[in-house]
């Protein structure tokens, strides 16, 4: 019989942690199999955050670096900018990315940091059991917004994607979702974009990719990509945000 | 051997290079802010890299990256500046990096002023931040210690794998004094056996510092302590200054203990046998240096700028075998030599019965 598909390189053996019907998963997948595709397992460090995406440097087979909630962009620039021949990513959910940690998002892009960051986006705290994001939908019940989402005193989700776009050294910048098979191949050439990005040492490159957490948001995993779908990808604006010309000849 | 005039945060700056700093990560706040400003001029035409962070927090954290590289790395900031890296220190110690943190300590609490200060001892030999960590602190007293202390810091931080601070003032950061430059002393040869730079012909590494099983947690706990321990053993520095026949003696660090030393000559001229002991380690305080001298001192005078931190560790020292007082200035005030003269005349009733 014919292999039609083997485990990438790119991931140890060690099993996945996460919750049934989570997509963490399939995003590592997405990652590890760009890294052996690219061929740079052994020049990658990756940066893994504080959440459940924390884990991720158990599940990658590249070298790792922990960082505190929200700081791994900055401890991947001070990685990037001792070994500038060094690949490194950081692998981040929204809560440390788009709230503790917004501002080495918005100035590793300002300043065109090297490094590719890809963002998990599932609209809420997922490790500490389901509180409240700063990507949070309006009306969204979670642990700390027991009665839905209210605007007018908690303010409006974040979309941070776009405010990366508008920043001149960010160069590549994709929203997309693995709800799907075809937004599965989808968010794989995007991420793959961001990884190309940087071997071309041409800015920073952001990906974001729209998550589900059964778990915490209450529902069963095939009724979480339907709400993923009808929910998040109506509010979060999707596909490649900005693809600067150099980065189109790629 | 070469000889130039520099401001303090300068020479600081200097040194780093000269110790084969690659990289600065910085934030400007005065009177911290030369040491990033004489880096940015001088360190990128010695091929290393300087870049001023969003925050102090990004820019402990840079630290904190390149540290995990193996590559010697260096911040510098003040103490509001210092609060916010006090999560990237604890993260740093957690997994064993070795960097240099300066802190040219201005007064406080909150914003404070610019004046000189010693109002950081707690958070620098405490550790700091959260948990259960301590961080080799130097405290050098005037501009030749800003130089070899820097180099001294950069060797200590590799040798054990551990944050060291280097805690200054803003007397000794502004102040200019010649120095000479001195050849590096051979760097100690360290493993990097730990480093991450790519998993090329290697197992993948992993640098961090979290454990969800708590046996781990104290075996950490237990590694780390160990080595606290063996610095403890190990790294205890400090000069002392006519103590031979002390009958009292002055502990003081930094600026003040420079000060002090003025006093122990007045004192002598005036025939009071009065020594200095100054602290080099703040963190691991020189306890060794009192032991030789329990015996014939009658009672100890702690000079500090602050409210009284370093006397807490000078009675844990003593025991309680001698009386030991405070005599402080604070909010960037410096005593001069003989208000500390009265002080220890007044308090050990020396005034003129001892006089020559």
């Amino acid at each position: 019989m014919k292999k039609v598909f083997t485990k990438t390189k790119g991931l140890t053996d060690v099993p996945f942690s996460f919750c049934p019907g989570c997509t963490h998963g399939i995003i590592m997948r997405l990652i590890a199999e760009t890294m052996e595709e690219l061929n740079i397992i052994e020049d990658t460090i990756g940066i893994s955050p504080v959440g459940c995406a924390g884990f991720s440097q158990d599940f990658f087979s590249c070298d790792f670096v922990g960082a505190a909630h929200g700081r791994a962009q900055a401890v991947g620039i001070g990685v990037k900018r001792a070994l500038p021949d060094r690949v490194v990513f950081t692998y981040q959910g929204d809560g440390d990315i788009a709230a503790i940690g917004t501002q080495h998002a918005i100035h590793s892009a300002a300043r065109g940091e090297k490094i590719t960051s890809i963002m998990v986006n599932n609209a809420i705290f997922g490790m500490t059991g389901g509180q409240m994001a700063p990507t949070t939908l309006e009306g969204m019940k979670t642990k700390t917004s027991p009665y839905g989402r209210d605007i007018e005193s908690t303010g409006f989700p974040i979309d941070l994607p776009k405010v990366i776009a508008n920043l001149p050294g960010a160069v590549y910048v994709a929203s997309v979702s693995v709800d799907s098979p075809k937004n599965i191949a989808q968010a794989k050439k995007a991420i793959k974009r961001a990884f190309q990005v940087q071997l071309a040492g041409l800015g920073f490159a952001f990906v974001s990719v729209l998550s589900t957490c059964p778990t915490n948001w209450g529902i069963s995993p095939v009724d979480s990509l339907k709400w993923l779908r009808e929910n998040m990808m109506p509010i979060y604006e999707m596909g490649e945000l900005k693809v600067t010309e150099e980065v189109k000849s790629l | 051997m070469e000889k130039v005039l520099l401001k303090g945060n300068e020479i600081i700056g200097e040194a780093a290079i000269r110790s084969g700093c690659k990289l600065f990560f910085g934030y400007p706040i005065t009177p911290s802010t030369e040491v990033v400003e004489y880096l940015s001029k001088h360190l990128p035409k010695q091929g290393g890299t300087v870049l001023q962070a969003e925050d102090e927090i990004g820019a402990i954290n840079m630290c904190y990256g390149a540290a995990c590289t193996g590559s010697r790395v260096m911040t510098a900031s003040s103490s509001p500046g210092v609060s916010l890296k006090q999560e990237g220190i604890s993260y740093s110690a957690a997994v064993g990096l070795p960097m240099v943190i300066v802190n040219v300590n201005r007064c406080g609490p909150g914003l404070g002023g610019l004046g000189p200060a010693q109002s950081d001892y707690f958070q620098s030999t405490r550790g700091g931040g959260h948990g259960d960590y301590r961080t080799i602190v130097l405290a050098p007293s005037k501009a030749q210690e800003l130089y070899d202390y820097t180099m001294l810091a950069f060797d200590l931080a590799d040798k054990y794998r551990n944050p060291v601070l280097l805690l200054t003032d803003g007397f000794l950061g502004q102040t200019m004094e010649p120095i000479v430059l001195k050849e590096r002393p051979e760097a100690p040869v360290v493993d990097r056996d730990w480093i991450v730079d790519g998993c090329k012909g290697r197992k993948k590494r992993v640098l961090a510092s979290y454990s969800l099983t708590n046996e781990i947690g104290e075996a950490n706990n237990l590694k780390w302590e160990a080595k606290y321990k063996d610095i403890q053993e190990k790294e205890q520095h400090w000069e002392e200054f006519h103590t031979e026949d002390a009958e009292y003696l002055l502990v003081s660090y930094g600026t003040t203990g420079r000060i002090c030393k003025s006093t122990v000559l007045n004192a002598r001229a005036k025939g009071i046998k009065l020594g200095l002991i100054r602290p080099i380690t703040l963190w691991p305080f020189p306890v060794k240096a009192f032991a030789p001298h329990m015996d014939k001192v009658k009672g100890i005078v702690t000079v500090e700028l602050n409210t009284g931190q370093m006397i807490e560790d000078v009675k844990l020292t003593v025991e309680c075998k001698m009386p030991v007082y405070l005599y402080r200035r604070q909010g960037g005030m410096l005593p001069t030599e003989n208000e500390i003269l009265d002080f220890v005349e007044n308090k050990f009733s020396l005034s003129g019965s001892e006089e020559v």
